[in-house]
């Protein structure tokens, strides 16, 4: 047992922390020094200022254009962008279609579209979910309907995020009614331009625009926009989700808000509770720091199962369900820290420099934060079905 | 012993609930919330006419001379239909401290159009810093020849922001820290020297940071005797706390139904998702808390309209188990409901908005947790 980084790892460190201190784009700077959310605008020119780098592509393999990485590699990545507050990468392109293509698609489709995902070029979003079809994702029923060399495209995808910014979206359709219901589905990569789409915004317990619904009427996709065998869909998306676990628990970034948390505590803002004096609140910030410490070892673990060559099981289930308990418990944590600043819905304070704070600055976004994230126990499969999951694959109940 | 309401109460009680189901739909109430002042002046005047705005006072002012069990009674419901107009800020926390410490000829004179409607009231009481400690405030009263000179800030002053006047706690003697020594003062928010930052709040109500930069105050706006607020503030906050907690009451079983109902017309799996037994248990674990919760309402009812030293403590016990049981019935509602429930759209993400947000006024569940610790 070791968790010692090597010489060629410490000096990979430094390198990425010599980038997160000089080569961040002077937007995205601002943002962070101001504590302001990230823009589209700033998150692409963050995204391709990783690109330059030859760091976009985290997960990918060289071959693709990926960095290669060893799973130790993007531990000390993660962990340094969130030291430096860096903004997160958005992965539907990055981390979840481009996988799905990089496999499973053919030559023609990964001269086409990995190239645009490594630059950012083209934002994607992911149609997965349907207003019936949540947990029970298999039971989806946007249609695909061959007709020639199209594909006509029929149904309702939902909670789609930033497919409001998306130039593609990826989905999940089904391309036959018979047999078991996860048969028949197809994996489709759709233009957002193509007539016949609409998106109608969803907004969030935070005021915001995050997720849509996207509405498909008669839309006609090319049918060499399909991803790899005609209804083998399923099989490609199950796949990719055992396989996309790095990072998916947030370690890092848990960790970085804890950092900050404890800045915070150290130094009360002015006017504000010295919550150090009490021990039932500093009680909770050690549960939670413990929860954190043994998940980052739980990760730790499974990354380095996967390093030497087995395939993460279904124990990385855990990471997602303890990841997102342990985010949703800073966030209390936060919401305690701002106190009485808590109420107040002032998003501009977190959105734009030149206003004048209500409160301490931090405080403006740890309510709208703390309702938005309760997502996270929801999405990518609800924390519930992942117990599902641990129970049937793991413990063979 | 006996737990069952009387007649007036269950008259209270229906008559409030008449009023969500008729006038109070969630639609309505978000279309008021969208508006300036956050809430219908109608409804105010209604409020009035339906005697609501009277019930906590004395007879000889106009009031009812309601009791604190008949105000859980209206609070509860008032809950359950997530009503932003000011009752709270105006009448459990501004005409309360009114009725609570100021002298005769000024009750009569703000109590009255309170009741009526005609006026607004908020308390400016405790400070960012010392939530729980009215003696810990900083803003100070100084005496001059012809009244006070105010100077201080007010931190997320309820209602302040639509607001007639607002009643501020100061110093005025004693020593930082000293029960002596705290004095309430009416002060208008046009008056030079105030300036307030009013906002919408993260449940949709209304409130302000007030500045005071030597705001001068006349005698006659002293409110009752100088130097001796302490125990009708603290009397208050034990009010507003038992207020809000009957409030939570009301929006846990909001959400403990919607979720039962929810779950019954899900489907997933090719069931509703109420047959699952994992959720099953969790509903039921709402249901626990929605009733500890209550019984802890009423036993704090009690103990706080009883006063004395069993009052601050039984206060804080019931925030206590309103904070952790809220918090459990919020979570697992939202939860529950999926998507939907982080939803603008659904009022299930609203009335968990409120929950939380109960939480931290009056103190939160780890500060009176803390408190009751080191006692």
């Amino acid at each position: 047992m070791n968790i010692d980084f090597s010489e060629s790892e410490l000096s990979f460190q430094k390198e990425v922390q010599d980038f997160f201190a000089n080569d961040l784009p002077y937007g995205v700077v601002h943002c962070i020094e101001n504590n302001l959310r990230v823009g589209r605008d700033d998150q692409i020119a963050y995204q391709q200022a990783l690109n330059s780098k030859g760091w976009a592509g985290i997960n990918w393999p060289k071959e693709h254009g990926g960095t290669g990485w060893t799973a130790t590699q993007k531990y000390i990545f993660y962990t340094e962008a969130a030291k430096a507050k860096a903004p997160r990468i958005v992965p539907f392109g990055l981390s979840m279609v481009a996988p799905i293509i990089y496999t499973f698609g053919n030559k023609e489709q990964q001269q086409r579209f990995l190239p645009d995902i490594l630059s950012s070029k083209i934002w994607w979003c992911q149609g997965y979910s349907e207003p019936n079809a949540g947990s029970d994702l298999a039971s989806l029923k946007t249609k695909a309907v061959r007709d020639g060399d199209e594909y006509i495209v029929n149904g309702v995808k939902t909670w789609t995020t930033l497919a409001h910014l998306a130039d593609w979206i990826f989905c999940l359709v089904r391309t036959n009614d018979s047999g078991r219901k996860q048969q028949g589905i197809s994996f489709l990569l759709i233009d957002m331009k193509t007539p016949g789409i609409s998106v109608k915004p969803i907004i969030t317990l935070d005021g915001r625009r995050e997720v849509n619904e996207v509405f498909f009427e008669d839309v006609r996709v090319p049918a060499n926009n399909i991803i790899g065998t005609e209804g083998e869909g399923w099989t490609y998306a199950k796949i990719l989700l055992t396989h996309e676990r790095t990072n998916i628990a947030g370690v890092a970034l848990s960790k970085q808000r804890l950092a900050s948390l404890h800045e915070l505590l150290e130094e009360p803002p002015q006017g504000m509770v010295d919550l150090r004096q009490n021990k039932v609140f500093m009680a909770r910030v050690v549960q939670t720091e413990i929860e954190l410490k043994a998940l980052e070892y739980t990760e730790l673990r499974v990354l380095s199962s996967v390093s030497t060559g087995n395939a993460p099981g279904p124990e990385s289930s855990i990471l997602k369900i303890k990841g997102t308990e342990v985010q949703q418990m800073i966030d209390e944590l936060y919401l305690e820290v701002a106190g009485i600043y808590a109420l107040p819905f002032v998003p501009e304070q977190y959105e734009q420099s030149d206003v004048e704070s209500i409160g301490p600055h931090f405080a403006a976004n740890t309510a709208p934060h703390y309702y938005n994230n309760r997502k996270v126990t929801i999405f990518g499969g609800t924390n519930e079905i992942q117990k599902n999951i641990i129970a049937k694959q793991v413990l063979g109940l | 012993m006996d737990f069952t309401l009387n007649d007036i109460q269950q008259m209270l009680k229906d008559s409030a609930s008449k009023f969500i189901q008729n006038d109070y739909d969630f639609e309505r109430r978000q279309h008021f919330v969208k508006t300036e002042m956050g809430f219908n002046p109608d409804n105010w005047s209604l409020f009035a006419e339906l005697g609501w705005l009277a019930l906590p006072f004395q007879e000889a002012y106009g009031g009812l001379d309601g009791n604190l069990v008949d105000l859980i009674v209206l609070q509860t419901e008032l809950g359950k239909g997530l009503v932003t107009e000011p009752f709270l800020s105006s009448v459990v926390l501004g005409g309360n401290v009114i009725q609570r410490h100021a002298n005769e000829q000024q009750k009569v004179l703000l109590l009255e159009p309170l009741i009526c409607g005609k006026l607004k009231l908020a308390f400016a009481g405790v400070e960012s810093h010392c939530p729980l400690d009215i003696t810990q405030i900083c803003t100070k009263a100084e005496i001059v020849s012809d009244g006070y000179i105010l100077t201080g800030n007010k931190s997320v002053v309820l209602g302040a922001s639509i607001a007639d006047k607002i009643v501020v706690a100061a110093r005025t003697g004693g020593d930082f820290g000293s029960e002596n020594g705290l004095s309430l003062f009416l002060v208008d928010p046009q008056q030079k020297g105030v300036r307030m930052r009013g906002y919408v709040n993260n449940d949709g109500g209304r409130a302000a940071d007030i500045e005071l930069d030597n705001v001068h105050v006349t005698t006659t706006n002293l409110l009752g005797e100088e130097n001796t607020a302490f125990e009708a503030i603290e009397m208050v906050y034990n009010d507003a706390i038992v207020a809000v907690a009957a409030e939570a009451v009301g929006l846990m079983e909001k959400l403990l139904n919607a979720t039962v109902e929810f779950t019954k017309t899900r489907s997933q799996f090719d069931q509703t998702i109420s047959k699952f037994q994992v959720l099953q248990h969790r509903m039921a674990d709402m249901f626990i808390e929605c009733e500890q919760a209550k019984s802890m309402l009423y036993y704090g009812v009690i103990a706080v309209a009883k006063g004395g030293d069993e009052a601050d403590r039984a206060a804080a016990l019931l925030k206590i188990k309103v904070g952790s049981s809220g918090r459990l019935v919020g979570q697992t509602a939202v939860q529950l409901h999926g998507g939907m429930g982080v939803s603008d759209e659904l009022d299930v993400g609203h009335f968990f908005k409120r929950l939380t947000m109960i939480n931290t006024l009056f103190g939160s569940h780890d500060e009176h947790l803390d408190w009751l610790v080191k006692q």
